[in-house]
Order: structure tokens, then sequence, then C-alpha cells
């Protein structure tokens, strides 16, 4: 592989990985099926809206699909996109900035149709002071995707402009300015990892009182905390861009504005373990993911410290060390809450269950491979590795080995943990209504739901509480 | 973990040192209280659950105690890098000219090297440049970085006083040859500093405009420093463009305009590749790597490149 066809792969794996598979993932396929269930509706609001979110979803993934085999060759920007090397480099810059143009519509569309659902179908006593956790947390990412996502729109469309039309945004060449590009950028692209760890969030939230058989541990103040999250992350945005020349009044506001979003997480974190404090726990494979996601959360959430005190950014901004702190949060964090929701809702979504024991050595291996891959990334940023090298100097060349033969254990476990769901869904013994004994509505209809989800609308009045 | 050599690596090694030890506390406390709970509280354990809905006491100290903490570690973030943005004006100014892909250091008396040579013990202030496109300067061992943004006055400074070279490294994604594009601070006793910087005799056109006495001198300095080495070879090895070596003269098919051609390698050639990069594109390479050196190259610089390059003929 040439450092060509390298720059294409980072660029290109980021752009699928963010704009098709992590954003959408949760919402898309959880929130779809399991939101109006958990409120009690037949189905969202707007089902044409969201058929129309599906087609758009579809559209972009061809559209991004077209640069990696058209003339010119796959984009070689990164997914940032940064000006103005995006307007100089002669490779497919246009389809890919369209194609995450046309899923950043499907997005917004998919947050208007659950936020207006949440408002308008829940079932009669279904207060949003008794709503399951997961349905807040899709509540605060829809008002991200509402908010945040236009301004990403904007700035590819400006993108597009400058590029053909030469009105200079962002080159400096045509009078523009680039770290101009890098705001409007952040400024979605910062709220957008709210939109992917909020969902995250939510499943742990049903998750941990499922088995620890009991109610969670303050409601409230984790309502309060994604709500917090879903504001503060807005004006957070320009910690990815202290090196960048900024005012110090700026770097100043920014880097404490970081320091205080990172306390609602914390919150939570709190709220989990304490759920666990004298319940009854059943150590079920939906538990352990869960349990996985809080320890590499953490660390994701922790190393987040050192990148937004100013000093110890500016050390490691732009090296692997940022690397590893994102995949920690998105693939540790988003990618194990999905795995821990698609062992908690499968045998509710296909009516089986898979096979346990499979299921936890494929997490078992996912876990080690995930840590040897990811850890050493952080040692080599701190070292000065930057990223999106093609090629390193000797002093690295150790630590990059031990990290490859980590994503050789990690592919093992995605292996073994998917090809044994898909076996359960299709053979796994019937799993009946209740597998977890869990509370929420989902729980009460049949397994796999039947269309439309209740014969009969549940009254949740004379009940006192649904989470 | 590794040795730092700047007067700032003491800020900024504190402020990590201090959320690293918060953060690991933290963890291993969580993950413990975690695990035990698990552990304690297994169904077998404690067949029935007891409903604690939450506590308000409880949720006041997770809340107060980290903020106070997180703030603890904002101070001394922000103490750690305040002295980084305040350079000293008696500092030595150098310019660090960014380009893709490589990087140029000039000195105040026109001294131009690709090697960062600095004297122990003095601050230096690093006016960075950047020709084309974004581009990062990053020195690992002296804790700094600072994006060279075309059209922005961004700088770094630093006093080391530890003799020795340390890398730099491009940490701005710029493209292709991205992760080659590095080069070497040299810091050096003063005596040995001194030496060098006031040897003029490797001095290039940069100043007087005069050449240097042997032929093509001039031009062999110029590509050093210009940056065309780092795309270009001298020794006929294929990088990102095609190597000067025995090019002069030769036929070659170029692509103008999305046609090809068949064209002789000539001064006039050579002056338009400078200047309008993408109007004849060699074949087999590719457009959009160059950016015009009109700006930077004064008509009998170019020259002066084309008489070195005749020199690398039948060597």
């Amino acid at each position: 592989m040439g450092p060509q066809t390298y720059n294409s792969f980072f660029t290109v794996h980021g752009i699928i990985m963010i704009f098709v598979i992590v954003i959408p993932g949760l919402p898309a396929v959880f929130g779809n099926f399991f939101l109006p269930i958990m409120i009690g509706a037949r189905d969202v609001i707007f089902p044409k809206l969201n058929l129309l979110s599906w087609y758009l979803y579809v559209l972009g993934i061809l559209t991004v699909l077209t640069s990696l085999f058209t003339f010119g060759g796959a984009p070689d920007t990164g997914w940032t996109f940064y000006a103005p090397y995006s307007f100089k480099t002669t490779t497919n810059m246009f389809p890919a900035v369209l194609g995450a143009f046309i899923l950043g519509f499907s997005s917004i569309l998919t947050g208007l149709n659950f936020i207006t659902t949440i408002h308008r179908m829940r079932a009669p006593g279904m207060k949003f002071s008794n709503m399951p956790l997961f349905v807040w947390s899709i509540y605060g990412t829809g008002w991200i995707q509402l908010f945040a996502t236009p301004i990403v729109g904007i700035t590819l469309m400006m993108v597009i402009a400058e590029r053909f039309l030469h009105i200079g945004f962002f080159d400096p060449a045509l009078g523009g300015d680039p770290v101009l590009y890098q705001h409007l950028f952040w400024i979605y692209s910062h709220p957008a990892v709210y939109i992917m760890i909020l969902p995250a969030m939510g499943v742990i939230s049903e998750i941990i009182p499922t088995f620890a058989r009991k109610g969670i541990f303050g409601y409230n103040a984790i309502v309060a905390s994604t709500m917090a999250i879903a504001v503060v992350g807005y004006f957070v945005w320009a910690h990815h861009m202290f090196t960048s020349g900024m005012s110090t009044t700026a770097q100043f506001t920014f880097s404490l504005l970081t320091f205080l979003v990172a306390i609602p997480s914390a919150i939570k974190v709190f709220n989990w373990v304490a759920t666990l404090y004298k319940g009854s726990i059943r150590i079920e494979v939906p538990l352990i993911w869960a349990l996985g996601f809080m320890f590499l959360f953490m660390i994701g959430g922790f190393t987040g410290l050192f990148l937004g005190s100013v000093a110890t950014d500016v050390h490691v901004h732009n090296t692997s060390f940022v690397v590893a702190h994102f995949h920690y949060i998105i693939f540790g964090g988003m990618g194990s809450a999905f795995m821990a929701a698609a062992h908690y809702w499968l045998p509710k979504m296909y009516g089986r269950m898979y096979n346990k024991f499979w299921a936890t050595v494929g997490w078992a291996t996912f876990f080690i491979g995930f840590n040897v891959l990811y850890f050493p990334m952080f040692i080599l940023g701190y070292q000065g590795m930057p990223r999106r090298y093609y090629d390193y100097l000797g002093q690295f060349h150790n630590l990059n080995v031990v990290s490859t033969i980590g994503s050789w254990i990690l592919a093992t476990g995605l292996i073994i943990t998917i090809v044994n769901l898909i076996r359960g869904a299709r053979n796994g013994p019937k799993a009946g209504m209740n597998p977890w004994e869990g509370r929420t509505l989902e729980w009460t209809v049949p397994s796999p739901p039947p269309p439309e989800n209740f014969d009969v609308i549940p009254d949740l009045t004379s009940t006192s509480t649904a989470h | 973990m590794f040795s730092g050599a700047s007067n700032f690596v003491a800020g900024v090694d504190t402020a990590f040192m201090l959320i690293f030890v918060i953060s690991a506390i933290f963890l291993v406390g969580i993950t413990a209280v975690m695990l035990y709970f698990v552990y304690r509280y297994r169904e077998k354990r404690n067949p029935v659950p007891t409903e604690i809905h939450g506590s308000t006491t409880l949720e006041i100290l997770w809340t107060v105690i980290p903020t106070i903490l997180a703030m603890v570690m904002f101070y001394y973030g922000w103490k750690g890098w305040i002295p980084i943005r305040h350079a000293p004006k008696d500092a030595l100014q150098v310019t660090a000219v960014a380009r893709m892909w490589s990087f140029n250091f000039e000195y105040p008396n026109g001294k131009s090297s690709n090697v960062l040579n600095i004297p122990r013990g003095k601050a230096v202030k690093l006016n960075l440049k950047a020709m084309d496109i974004l581009h990062s300067v990053f020195i690992p061992a002296f804790r700094v970085k600072q994006d060279a943004i075309p059209g922005k006055n961004n700088f770094l400074w630093f006093i080391s006083d530890k003799p020795g070279s340390y890398e730099m490294f491009c940490t701005e994604y710029c493209g292709l040859r991205h992760s080659y594009m590095n080069a070497l601070v040299v810091v050096m006793p003063d005596n040995e500093f001194n030496k060098w910087y006031n040897d003029t005799t490797g001095r290039t056109t940069g100043a007087d405009g005069k050449p240097g006495n042997t032929k093509g001198q001039a031009g062999a300095m110029l590509i050093q420093s210009k940056g065309c080495i780092a795309c270009h070879s001298v020794d006929g090895s294929r990088v990102v463009g095609p190597s000067f070596k025995g090019i002069f003269g030769e036929k070659v098919t170029v692509i103008t305009a999305g046609a090809e051609r068949t064209i002789t390698v000539d001064e006039d050639y050579i002056r338009r590749s400078v200047l309008e990069p993408s109007a004849d594109v060699v074949k087999g390479y590719r457009d959009g790597q160059m950016v015009s050196y009109r700006t930077e190259l004064k008509d009998n610089q170019i020259k002066d490149i084309i008489e070195y390059i005749k020199t690398l003929n039948g060597k």
C-alpha cells in the first residue's frame, strides 16, 4: 500500500464510519424499533418522513461510494475536509462532500421525527417525568441533530460553491480564511460526537437497572445530565483548534467549557454504579457489554481531559493520542453500547436467543483486542507520533506492532460476536416475551412485536413508574 | 516517559501528571467499586433487590467534587499554556517556511537551512509561514505545536538548555507526503552556533541575490531551500514528480489540457513548469501536487535552478 492509498483509506474510513455508521447507528436501528414501543405508540408520528430519511440515507451512501470508484480516485483529505487542501486535491472531493450533505438531511429528518413522536405520541400516563431513559437520550440527540446538522450542511454547500464558483470563503488564495472553515466544521462535528454517544448512554441506562433488577438510581440526575450534555456540547467545539492561533480569550473559554461538559458524563457513571448497589444482579451478556462500556468510556472520558486542558492538548493535538481517545469514546463506548443493545433487544426483535457462551467469548476477545489495539496509541501520541502518518520513525515501531496485533484480536472478537448474533436470530431457541424480566413497555408485547406494536394502546395512568 | 528539552516542559508535564493521577485514581476506584457491587450483589448472594431511587446528598457530592477537580485541572492546563503565548522581544527571529512537503528555516542574516540550528539557552521565535496549505509545526521534546496557516502570522517560541538533536514533525495533514514532512532541531552550544551562523560561504541567493561561485551551486541551494527536493530527486529515484537527474534535453510525453503530446525538456519547459505546474504534466505523474512558484522565485533564480539541472546530466 502506497501513501496515496493509505491517505484515501483513513479518509474514507472516517467518512463512512462517522456519517454512515456511527451517527445513524443507534438511533436508526434501535430508535426506530423501540422508541415507539417504549412510549406505547404504534409507530413514529411521520412514517412517510421516516421512509424519506431512509431513502436519503441510501442515496447518501451511494453518493459516498461513488467517490471511491470513479475517476480521480478516492478522496484523500481526511474526514474533516480541511481547507484549503480540500480545494487543491484532484481526488473525488465532490461526491464525498455531497454524500455527507445528503446523509445530514437524513439525520435532521430523523431527529425531527423522533422529537415530535416523543411530544405527541406518548401513551396515557407516560409522562416526561417517567419516560424510559433511552427515550430521553433519543430526545436529547434529536435536538442536536435538528440544530447542529444544518451548520455542516451549509458549510459543505460553501465548500461546493467555493470549489465550483470560486467564491472565496475559506481558501486564502481567494481571500478566504481556512480557520473559519474549521470553526464551522467543528460547530457541527463536536456536537455530532454527542449525537453518537448520548443514545449509547441511554442504552446503558436501560440495561443496568434491568439486570440489577431494580429501578435506576438518580433518574432525574441522569435526565438532567443528558439535557446538559445536549446544551453545553454546542459550546466546546474550538477545543479542536487550540493550535490554530486563535485568541487566548477564546482558548480560555473553550477550555473551561470543555471541562464543564465532562461533569454530566461523570454524574451518569456515578449513578450507573450506584444502581448496582443492593441490586440482585444477573450477569448476562448485555450487562457484560454494559460494564465493558463503562470501563472503556471512562478511559475515553478521562483522556478527554488532557485534550480539554490547553497546555496538554497542544502537546498531544493531532497525534495518535487523539485517535486513541476518540476510538475509546466512539468504538469502545458507542460500539460496546451498540453490542449491548443488540444482545439486549435481539430476543425481542427476532424472538430468539443467541448462544450465551459464544457471546461472552466474543465480548472477551473484543475487549482484550480493543485495549491492545488502542492503548499503545496513547503512549505513542504522548511520545509525539503524529496521526495520519503513512510512515513513522523507528522509535515508534514496537508499539505500532503491538497495536496491529491488537487489531487482529479485535477483529476476531467482532466476527465471533456478529456470527453468533446472526445465528441466534435465525436458529436460536425461542426467547419468549420477556427473557430479562425487563420493566419497560417493549417487554409487554410478543417477541417479535406484531405490526403496529400494540392491539390496544397501553394505559399507564395507574402504574407509578415506567422506567 | 521521554525527556523534555525546553522551558515549557515543566509546565506542560505538571498539568499532564496532575490530570493523569486524578484520572487514574477515579478510573481504578470506580472500576473496583463497580466490580465489587457486581460480585457482592449477584443474584445468588442477594436474591432480593432493594429499591433505592436516589440520594440528593450523593448527587450534590458527586457533582461538586468533580467540578472542583475539573477546575483545578483546567487551571494547571491554562497556567502551563500562558508562557507559550508570550515570546520575549529579544528572541532570535527565525522564519519557518512550511510547504508540501518540507520545512526550511530563514535566519535574520539571510542564512537558510533545512535543519533548525539554534543556540543553547537563548530564546528563539519561529515565525510560521505556510506557502500552500495548512501545516503544523510540532517539536515533541519542547512540548510546543502551532499551525502554519497561509495568510496568518502564527508563531512559536522556546528556550532549550539541552544540546542535542530533536525531531520536528508536521502535524496537520497535508497530503501525499505528509508523513515525510519532518526536520531536525539541533540545539548547539553558543560558540558552535555562532560559528555556523556566521559562516556565510554556504549561503544561498536569499539576501544579496548573488549566485555562488561554482556552476549550478546557487541552483543546488535553491532546490533545497525552496523545497523542490521534497518531490523531485536528484538521483533518478521516483518521489512525487519526475527526478531532475538526466531530464534536461530528454523527450517526454506530457498531458496538456487533457491531451498527450511529446516535448523536449528545455529551459522554457522548466520555466513553465515552475510557474504553471499544471500546464504540462509529465505522463504517469499526478497533477495538482505542486503550487506555482511565481511569487517565490525570481527569474534569475529560475535560471540558477536550470543551470543546476543541466549539471545533473551524464553524471
